[in-house]
């Protein structure tokens, strides 16, 4: 690895960890009801107003089935909405490219997507959604869809903190302040900054330029395409960054246009790339510390913190590396060696601000988050760089995961870690003081079992149906892998996209639409129970013949947990796809 | 204490009937309790099938290869039924000694508690609760009960292994007897306390024989995460059929479009079902039920008979062990050593009351102090029937004795209890006895006030010695994070130097069955786990109140009734034994566990180069361990196989247990167990590969 990329990965490092414990103290603030630097005076009034319109009381606890209750209504009602837009766009206002009515395969598959913070795209923005769709029905589930996932999470933090209670939490109140003094905020200021690298934020209507120099199209496509030279073009533009600035930081990843954080509208310069992978990170990381000061024991969110790191730099570094090192059977054509005058390594598929290294990274950061945000096409990594994105999602997304959905996955593998630890000590297995037991063992586990169940199902049906077979554009193993990512990414709700299948075919919208809700909901059900159940339970003092789990072994033996049970159950799917690609296309040359 | 032999590991008759088991046990309804081995054992039906598929020329994968798994795979079965087999069989051993202690004995039935009621002769079969029978010297006690009248001197080896008789009598702490038991000498009257089926030696023989075992809440929430990683290994080997079948067609038309020969192939299912048996965790499953039947064998050879698994299983957990000082950490009992006056008083007449009060007191203690004044004054021992004396004995309220001689009542207790006696009588209490009193108390001996009437006479002074080695005992304890309690009657000065010479974390002193209760209910109140032993039917409540209650053989049948298990020898300390027991159980179910998913890594990389060969040769890239693309997945299974037989030695007798603190144990079981179970396979199977190709397999 060349020094630019551990200094670029070192920076990143640096700046995410060290924002992590003022957002994370900030995030806490918010949950535990503090005062919040002035914020909540500027927006009490309107978060009163929100509970008066809504009938909500503050102060009033539900326990775990009525918090999850509210949080699948809500959630049904984002996809009611988002359905109901989608097909009415013909005649609905903010059109100005005049975008017609989406068929209703799509419309399901993108309201699954985007109400279960996935953002697969089936679609590509700029020919399909017009600026009303994307800001009434998008990217204002881009914000609910991450606070869903907060809330989550800080009712479990609750559960885990609280002692013989039921209540867990509002579910109405939690996702109302995420919104309001989490994510609200951060998106105006990141808006900005996105604005001033080059970020259109607009509502005028898509520009039409004349070519500088007409392009001859004939050459390329035959004769009879189009007779006669380009000479002009439609730029698409829009309301692009809002949208990006919570794409991001709710590690939504549905990009504005179909060429995501590639498309130099979205991600203009360096700089944009760096605080997209910065704000990508920071939230997911920063609940941690969150975490830490709800159960009073900041060691234990440092801990899952430490896990979470090891794990994304266990695979981001050698993504870097293999990208870096380009592809042995172009060795004798060309210098693929980084200069001053060229980034070196695999070219194919990057743009060229960014090079093999920050695209690397930043597809890393993205599949590690369950963001689906890619800057540069998957499709066309060596196939080992490819493998390390996909391995990342069928992680099941907790390397550190998506907005609060990543933690609370990660407390899950750490409850199954602390059972099979804490029985190695001698004892009924313990967190934090609170028993684990067979309903926590039993929740876990379907938290655990759901998503790679999804994800191996789907492919398996995909790769021998026709309608399954029929969008792959490689066939072999680079097909294979094709499938197999569409099916993890939809699985593990990540939504970033290999490229190379076509998805918009009923097949694949339905059955991605479906696995998406139930990957989304059945992750999100078993966490709320184990926080209703912990959270009636009481806390037995640690002692020294307590387990220790925020201790370098504990870390360690959750990354082994997490590598045998999850990674290791997809080696043989990725012995067929990217291994078998790599050690066939490039045998001899290593 | 004679503690039960401990059964040799694989003994001739056991190993027979185990064998024998092992086959009884492939009956699927047995076969579902336990999902892993359900699993294996599909398994091996299928490719069972598949080897009359192959034998009939339809096969989909050689016949040798198709028998030679599936012969495995019906050991793997078999193994892990033999390890539940062989854990039962020790313990039918032992039921088997208890059975023959129930007889069918003809019982004599009274029609009214009293020796010459009128009897009539029944089978001890139809005896029920509440009903009254006889038992003379030479019979066989035919039913569990409370001894309502006589004394009688019994023999409970049946029960206990201790060959010495103990004396059974009516009231106090020893009127418990057990069927199955044999009356000596003399005769007991006795109210039957259990129907037949209920009684302690039915429920002993059946908790030892694992019959009506139940799993045990950890082995429940055990189990759930086995099976779920049970369906995560199948959902990962059954989709590899459509990918390979997707892999193979699609690698196919390249070679037929490149003019070569159509060779890629999908994966064979009898490979499939071995990876699948390999992946999944069968060193536990398979081990599972036979270590806990295993932990419940280690309670019986310690002589103690647990109520339930979920007893053993909790007393790993425990927080806080709240022990007895007499005879848990002080030697037997106390022992007058001086009398200490009260001014204005001499030492013998203080000695002459304090002998007159202890006459009738038959407690250790009471004895002494008849044996001192006799030893000092040459005091005899009057009786006390001459005197025209009443006997008043202890009370747990009043925590005072004496005797009442006409116009001379006599009282003995602690200095609070008689400090309020002697005011009450409006006495006084003068300040030299308190300082006296105070001084005794801190050198850690007891000091017991003597009154008559409103007046002290002074102070005896009981001696306790607190037994060799038991300080280090607590210090273990502490490591392991266990705190130790010191229940007492003494005052808090006493207790408090006792305490320290003891290096317990604590002490409660003046102990009434209430103090007690509330301290039990205190811990748990705080999430903490208590532990206690008791033989009194004053322990009861705080019996039934323990998460851990052991209760004596010795004690009263309320005690036993109320704690979850009994301790045969009566041996206050052995409750550390349980607590070890009890951790042992659940570490080595985590031990094999960690080694049974750590195994998984070696095994990816023994099937899958050979799995997809012939769709994609360049796998064979993976084949790290150099094995025989003919061999490796037999090696595999096999190893599979004979790691089960291989642990059973150490699911039967338990990972060592050293009090050690919790997080050098997990190193050690880390390193052991997570890392042998990363290593130990790689090598396992290539030896096992290297010699099936040695022995021109």
């Amino acid at each position: 690895m060349t020094g630019e990329a551990w200094l670029q990965i070192g920076l990143l490092m640096l700046v995410v960890l060290l924002l992590a414990k003022p957002v994370g103290a900030f995030l806490a603030r918010v949950y535990e009801f503090q005062p919040l630097f002035g914020l909540d005076k500027l927006f009490g009034p309107l978060e009163r107003g929100i509970y008066r319109l809504c009938g909500i009381r503050m102060d009033d606890e539900q326990n775990w089935k009525q918090y999850a209750a509210a949080c699948l209504v809500f959630n049904f009602l984002g996809f009611l909405a988002v359905y109901a837009i989608q097909r009415l766009q013909g005649s609905l206002p903010l059109n100005p490219a005049g975008m017609k009515a989406l068929p209703p395969s799509l419309a399901f598959n993108t309201a699954a997507s985007f109400i279960t913070n996935t953002n697969w795209q089936n679609y590509a923005g700029e020919s399909t959604m017009s600026y009303g769709t994307q800001m009434a029905a998008l990217t204002v589930q881009n914000f609910l869809s991450a606070a869903t996932g907060m809330a989550v999470l800080v009712a479990l933090l609750r559960g885990l903190a609280r002692k013989t209670t039921s209540g867990i939490g509002n579910f109405w109140v939690d996702v109302t302040r995420s919104v309001l003094y989490v994510l609200l905020p951060i998106c105006v200021i990141f808006s900005l900054i996105l604005v001033s690298q080059g970020v259109p934020q607009t509502l005028e209507r898509y520009v039409h330029v004349k070519l500088v120099q007409p392009f001859e199209p004939a050459a390329a496509t035959g004769a009879a395409a189009r007779p006669g030279a380009v000479t002009s073009q439609t730029i698409a533009i829009g309301p692009v960054a809002s949208q990006e600035a919570i794409k991001e930081l709710g590690t939504n990843g549905g990009g504005f246009f179909n060429a995501n954080s590639a498309h130099p509208f979205e991600n203009p310069t360096g700089l944009s790339n760096f605080l997209e992978e910065t704000a990508i990170l920071l939230i997911p990381l920063a609940f941690c510390y969150t975490f830490g000061r709800m159960v009073g024991d900041t060691r234990q969110g440092w801990a899952i913190m430490a896990a979470m790191v090891i794990l994304l730099l266990a695979f981001m570094i050698p993504c870097v590396i293999t990208e870096q090192a380009g592809n042995p059977l172009l060795a004798k054509y060309a210098n693929q060696r980084q200069t001053t005058l060229q980034p070196g390594g695999n070219m194919e598929g990057k743009e060229a601000r960014f090079g093999p290294i920050n695209s690397a990274i930043f597809v890393s950061t993205a599949t590690g988050t369950s963001t689906g945000a890619v800057n540069s096409m998957l499709d066309s990594f060596t196939p080992l760089g490819g493998l390390f994105p996909l391995w990342l999602i069928q992680l099941s997304e907790v390397a550190p995961g998506g907005i609060g959905s990543g933690l609370y996955g990660m407390l899950m593998f750490v409850l199954v870690t602390v059972f099979i630890a804490g029985l190695m000590i001698g004892r009924t297995p313990e967190y934090l003081g609170k028993k684990i037991e067979a309903f926590e063992m039993k929740m876990a586990s379907i938290a655990i079992l759901v998503p790679p169940s999804l994800a191996l199902l789907g492919a398996a049906v995909a790769c021998v149906i026709a309608p399954g077979v029929a969008g792959i554009a490689n066939p072999g193993a680079h097909g294979f892998t094709e499938i197999l990512y569409a099916m993890t990414s939809q699985a593990n709700n990540n939504g970033s996209a290999f490229a190379g299948l076509n998805g918009d075919t009923p097949f694949y919208n339905i059955v991605g639409g479906l696995i998406m809700l139930i990957a989304r909901y059945w992750t999100i059900i078993p966490p709320l129970a184990i926080a209703g159940s912990l959270a009636r339970k009481k806390i037995v003092p640690a002692g020294s013949g307590t387990l220790s789990t925020h201790t370098p072994l504990f870390v360690f033996v959750l990354l082994g947990i997490i590598v045998v049970v999850v990674a290791l159950t997809f080696f043989p799917a990725l012995a067929l796809g990217p291994l078998a690609e790599q050690l066939q296309t490039f045998a001899g040359h290593f | 204490m004679a503690s039960r032999k401990p059964l040799g590991l694989f003994r001739g008759d056991i190993f027979r009937r185990a064998v024998r088991d092992a086959f009884f046990k492939l009956n699927p309804r047995h076969q579902i309790r336990n999902p892993v081995m359900f699993v294996v054992l599909l398994g091996a039906i299928l490719t069972t099938a598949l080897l009359g598929q192959s034998l009939a020329g339809h096969g989909e994968a050689p016949p040798w290869f198709i028998f030679w798994i599936s012969v495995w795979l019906w050991f793997t079965v078999l193994f892990a039924n033999f390890a539940e087999a062989m854990a039962e069989g020790r313990g039918k051993a032992q039921a088997a000694t208890l059975r023959r202690a129930r007889r069918d004995t003809p019982a004599h039935k009274l029609s009214a508690p009293q020796r010459n009621a009128a009897a009539t002769e029944v089978s001890a079969a139809t005896l029920r609760k509440g009903d009254i029978i006889l038992c003379q010297a030479g019979d066989a006690i035919p039913a569990d009960g409370e001894v309502v009248g006589g004394v009688a001197s019994v023999d409970e080896s049946a029960i206990t292994g201790e060959s010495a008789p103990v004396i059974r009598e009516a009231g106090g702490d020893r009127s418990s007897v057990t069927g199955g038991t044999r009356v000596l000498s003399d005769w007991l009257i006795i109210r039957v306390g259990a129907n037949p089926g209920e009684a302690f030696l039915d429920r002993m023989i059946a908790m030892v024989e694992g019959a009506k075992r139940q799993k045990t809440p950890n082995e429940i929430a055990l189990n759930i995460l086995l099976a779920g990683f049970t369906i995560v290994c199948l959902l990962a080997t059954a989709t590899l059929l459509p990918y390979s079948i997707y892999s193979a067609a699609a690698v196919n038309a390249a070679l037929a479009a490149a003019g070569k020969a159509m060779v890629a192939r999908a994966v064979p299912i009898t490979t499939l079902v071995a990876l699948l048996v390999c992946l999944i965790p069968t060193t536990i499953g398979g081990l599972l039920s036979a270590i806990g039947i295993a932990g419940m064998d280690r309670m019986i050879q310690a002589n103690v008979i647990a109520t339930s698994g979920r007893a053993v299983e909790a007393a790993g957990d425990v927080d806080v062990l709240l022990l007895d000082k007499t005879g848990t950490i002080t030697l037997g009992n106390r022992q007058a050593v001086a009398f200490h006056p009260a001014p204005g008083v001499s030492e013998r007449d203080l000695a002459d009351a304090a002998q007159l009060s202890s006459l009738a007191d038959e407690t250790p203690e009471g004895r002494s102090i008849v044996v001192l004044a006799k030893k000092k004054y040459a005091m005899r021992q009057r009786d006390i029937d001459d005197l025209g004396a009443r006997f008043v004995p202890f009370t747990a309220q009043t925590r005072m004795s004496g005797v009442d001689l006409p116009g001379r009542p006599i009282r003995k207790g602690a200095d609070s209890a008689v400090e309020k006696y002697v005011c009450a009588l409006g006495g006084s209490f003068p300040p030299v006895v308190r300082s006296k009193a105070d001084e005794i108390s801190r050198q850690g001996s007891t000091p017991l006030l003597v009154a008559q009437g409103a007046t002290v006479l002074g102070t005896i002074e009981l001696k306790d010695i607190v037994k060799g080695g038991i300080r280090e005992r607590f210090a273990e304890l502490r490591a392991m994070g266990i705190k130790t309690v010191m229940v007492t009657g003494d005052n808090p000065l006493t207790a408090a130097a006792i305490a320290a010479e003891a290096g317990v974390d604590d002490f409660l002193a003046q102990a009434t069955p209430e103090t007690k209760l509330k301290l039990i209910r205190d811990y748990q109140q705080h999430g903490q786990l208590v532990a206690m032993t008791g033989d009194g039917t004053n322990d009861a409540p705080a019996l039934a109140q323990a998460d851990v209650a052991v209760a004596m053989n010795t004690g009263t049948q309320a005690a036993k009734e109320a704690g979850n298990m009994v301790d045969l020898d009566s041996n206050p300390t052995k409750l550390i034994e349980v607590v070890e027991t009890g951790k042992q159980l659940l570490m080595t179910r985590g031990a094999l566990t960690t080694f049974s998913i750590a195994n998984d890594v070696s095994k990816y990389f023994a099937i899958i180069p050979v799995l997809f060969a012939s769709t994609y040769p360049a796998l064979t890239r993976l084949n790290i361990m150099d094995l025989n693309p003919q061999t490796a997945v037999l090696s595999a299974v096999i190893f599979n196989a004979l790691i089960i037989i291989a642990l059973i030695p150490v699911a039967l007798r338990g990972v060592r247990y050293r009090p050690r603190p919790a997080h050098e144990l997990l190193w050690n079981n880390i390193i052991i167990y997570g890392l042998g179970g990363l290593i130990a396979p790689f090598i396992g199977i290539k030896l096992i590969d290297l010699l099936l190709n040695t022995i021109r397999f």
